[in-house]
């Protein structure tokens, strides 16, 4: 049974439970005490001990269902296990089953695995298989890639081998039984392959998704394929989710800082300057201030909905942001982004101001006008654009005050460096006035960039 | 037999907190149980109002001891929560025992000499007699074991969370002027979180993680008969379907078991023999907390009634 609930540790962290040692030792300890008769006690104890969120639960409940209702990788019925293990172990490696099971049907002369087919045990055939796949080392499986190579491996633990001699042999002599046989193995390939499959959805999720994710937070954003949007945005808000974990813990660190000997004498001067009344020095830290301006025009659309995502996460994590975006014109969003659910204030913002030709010109005259005074010596901004104004006037002259006024100013630039200053680039004429500029073409440096921004305040 | 055993005393912790009137589901009894048998606090989240509070008392009552409650909130610290030196009585003692000084020091004739006579008095007042026990050490000090009550965990600091993780995982804490102060009996440690922050791996892991919601119907008739006994099977049944209705609404404050409890009071109160629809909408303000939720109730009352009772007539 202890196999087993390691088995189903490790099916459980495929489902993206985050299970450490320790909790796994809690779990085996809390299952000690209420032992396995109760199924539902059983699944409570599991979700008490190892899962930590609402998410976690829910997604161990279903992985709890999913592996105690497969027949296959349980212990196999109590008349099947006190021989099976050692009678497949010799089989396997001598290639040779069939020695070790009764007399009478030896004298047919056909290997066990084609008796059990020929005898229809399904209680018999599942503990097998349950046997071979363990012998395989099944829940070791990833990738889906390797659903073939576990079949096999399976079907050679149960001796297919000895059964194609059988079948060879049978054909000649008793093809009646030879096509029963091909039958049941027909069969037998379907169960093992289910199998494999079943045992894929338990172990092989987290690594697939791994897998998935990494060719994702390295491809460009702007070339992202329609199907692969709903993922993108499943990885941007974990990165949010992940930055905020980081990130929105430490703000309130303790105000109270040195002991402020000046005060305190002088408060307790009436007592002959013993300090009944303690005074403190008062740690001033910087207000985290943040003012993102983000282009949302037709040419870095795609990339904008990543961008507005992530910002509307930067919402979550720190306390004092404003939020503009500006195609032709610019506006505040922060309200919007503020109030509403992402995909909402997404739609919200692209059917104001999207999709139009940019003008970073008249944009950046826009903020200076009503917004500049947003920003303090205190205040890191932000640009997340392509630079690429159309030709128009690009005012590289406000960009300079915005980073006169400010403490920082960071450009985010989905384009590659190469692409810079090419055509109606405006790039390295504003490059001169920003803090950081920054190439952030994949979700990755868009995660390293926004970690860096907000790490500073920290 | 020793798969039977288990089972039964799960059961004896349902019968137990039912005895003083909070009834447990399966899986809150599971995590009650567990927590004694492997000694380890109980992370308990929900929205408000569905218990929490409610679990921890019901277990003091239940088994008898004393409840210690330490209500977290922003700013709470270790002077507050843990223990603290008792500075005005250190000082107080200072000034009596100025002139015993001279008799301490009498015939050192060096300053070396005095010097090493005054350390053997060092630690005098960084002793037990100058410390102020707060609810945390209190718990630990109980003789007779308790139940420790960490209310709103979520409310504190982040900084306040690794503070109790000595505390939770090993029933003791340092204080470093007298050394480690372990736990007399291991206490019954609830924590509750209404999830307004999320709180650390490092506490999660160390705790049962247990979520309270909504109960079901069944369960919240049985918890509104335990708690209000003059009400009537049909009205009973009847509010508590009519709240399950409400809840499928999109509010800003879905009522809860409190309000469940609290409604149930008036509607005896006002004596009430099945849910009218003149009757709902005067007491609606006792189920829900907002001018705008009332509002938005409003036009299902009466559709949520005849619901609640064509459910009276086949449930």
């Amino acid at each position: 049974m202890r196999e087993n609930l390691h088995r189903f540790f490790r099916a459980a962290r495929g489902a993206g439970v985050r299970l450490s040692p320790a909790e796994s030792i809690d779990a085996m300890r809390a299952v000690s005490k209420v032992g396995f008769t109760d199924r539902t006690i059983l699944r409570d104890t599991f979700l008490l001990t190892l899962a930590k969120t609402q998410d976690e639960k829910k997604a161990l409940g279903d992985c709890f269902d999913l592996f105690f209702d497969q027949p296959e990788p349980q212990s196999p019925p109590e008349e099947g296990k006190a021989n099976e293990p050692d009678a497949q172990g010799s089989n396997a490696t001598s290639d040779s089953p069939g020695d070790a099971t009764g007399g009478d049907e030896q004298a047919e002369g056909l290997g066990s695995l084609a008796q059990m087919l020929l005898a229809q045990d399904r209680n018999q055939i599942s503990a097998a298989i349950a046997n071979a796949a363990s012998a395989a080392s099944l829940s070791d499986i990833r990738y889906f890639t390797q659903r073939g190579i576990f079949s096999g491996r399976i079907l050679d633990q149960m001796g297919i081998q000895r059964l194609r001699d059988d079948l060879d042999n049978l054909a000649a002599t008793n093809p009646a039984l030879a096509e029963r046989l091909t039958n049941a193995l027909d069969g037998l390939r379907g169960t093992v392959r289910d199998t494999v499959s079943q045992a894929l959805m338990l172990y092989g999720r987290e690594e697939a998704e791994n897998l998935r994710n990494e060719i994702l937070r390295n491809a460009p954003l702007s070339r992202i394929e329609p199907r692969q949007v709903e993922q993108m945005r499943h990885l941007i808000r974990q990165i949010a989710r992940r930055l905020r974990e980081r990130y929105s813990k430490p703000r309130k660190r303790q105000r109270r800082g040195h002991l402020d000997v000046r005060r305190t004498i002088r408060r307790n001067a009436a007592w002959g300057g013993v300090p009944f009344l303690t005074a403190w020095k008062r740690r001033h830290r910087d207000k985290p201030k943040i003012v993102a301006l983000c282009d949302v025009s037709g040419s870095v659309a795609r990339v904008s909905d990543f961008f507005l995502l992530l910002i509307h996460s930067l919402h979550e994590v720190v306390d004092d942001v404003r939020s503009f975006a500006f195609s032709g014109h610019l506006i505040e969003v922060s309200d919007i982004l503020e109030s509403k659910s992402p995909e909402e204030a997404m739609a919200d913002i692209m059917s104001n101001v999207g999709f139009g030709s940019s003008d970073y010109g008249n944009s950046f005259a826009n903020f200076e006008d009503e917004w500049m005074s947003a920003i303090t010596p205190q205040t890191t901004v932000i640009v997340l654009g392509d630079a690429r104004s159309n030709n128009l006037d690009p005012r590289a002259d406000i960009l300079r005050r915005i980073a006169e006024r400010s403490k920082r100013l960071v450009w985010l630039n989905p384009e590659g460096r190469m692409a810079w200053g090419w055509g109606d680039s405006e790039m390295p004429r504003y490059a001169t006035f920003c803090t950081v500029v920054r190439q952030c073409a994949t979700a990755k440096q868009l995660e390293r960039a926004v970690s860096d921004i907000v790490a500073s305040y920290q | 037999m020793a798969e039977n055993r288990p089972l039964a005393s799960i059961e004896a912790v349902e019968s137990g907190l039912a005895a003083q009137g909070y009834i447990a589901s399966r899986q809150i009894a599971t995590a009650v149980y567990l927590a004694q048998q492997i000694e380890k606090p109980i992370l308990v989240e929900g929205p408000a109002g569905v218990g929490k509070t409610e679990l921890a008392k019901a277990i003091a009552a239940w088994r008898g001891m004393k409840m210690i409650r330490l209500q977290c909130y922003e700013g709470l610290d270790e002077a507050k929560a843990l223990y603290e030196w008792k500075y005005a009585k250190q000082l107080l003692y200072t000034q009596i025992l100025k002139d015993k000084l001279g008799e301490v020091l009498g015939g050192a004739p060096t300053l070396e000499a005095a010097l090493n006579q005054l350390h053997d008095f060092g630690d005098v007042f960084f002793s037990k007699e100058f410390v102020e026990p707060r609810p945390l050490l209190q718990a630990l000090e109980q003789p007779a074991g308790c139940v420790l009550l960490i209310d709103e965990i979520d409310k504190s600091d982040a900084e306040f969370e690794s503070l109790l993780l000595e505390i939770l995982s090993d029933f003791q804490v340092t204080i470093p002027e007298l050394g480690t102060v372990v736990a007399v009996a291991p206490p019954t440690v609830i924590l509750t979180s209404n999830s307004e922050r999320d709180l650390g791996d490092a506490l999660k892991r160390r705790c049962l993680h247990l979520h309270i919601g909504f109960p079901e119907q069944k369960l919240e008739e049985r918890i509104v008969e335990s708690r209000v006994p003059g009400i009537s099977q049909t009205l009973r049944r009847q509010m508590v379907s009519f709240i399950h209705e409400v809840r499928t609404l999109d509010l800003k404050k879905l009522p809860s078991v409190s309000e469940t409890i609290d409604w149930a009071r008036v509607l005896v109160l006002l004596q009430a023999p099945e849910l009218g629809h003149e009757m709902v909408k005067d007491t609606l303000n006792v189920l829900l907390k907002y001018e705008a939720d009332i509002e938005a109730t409003m036009p299902q009352v009466s559709t949520f009634i005849a619901k609640a009772s064509r459910q009276n007539v086949f449930g």
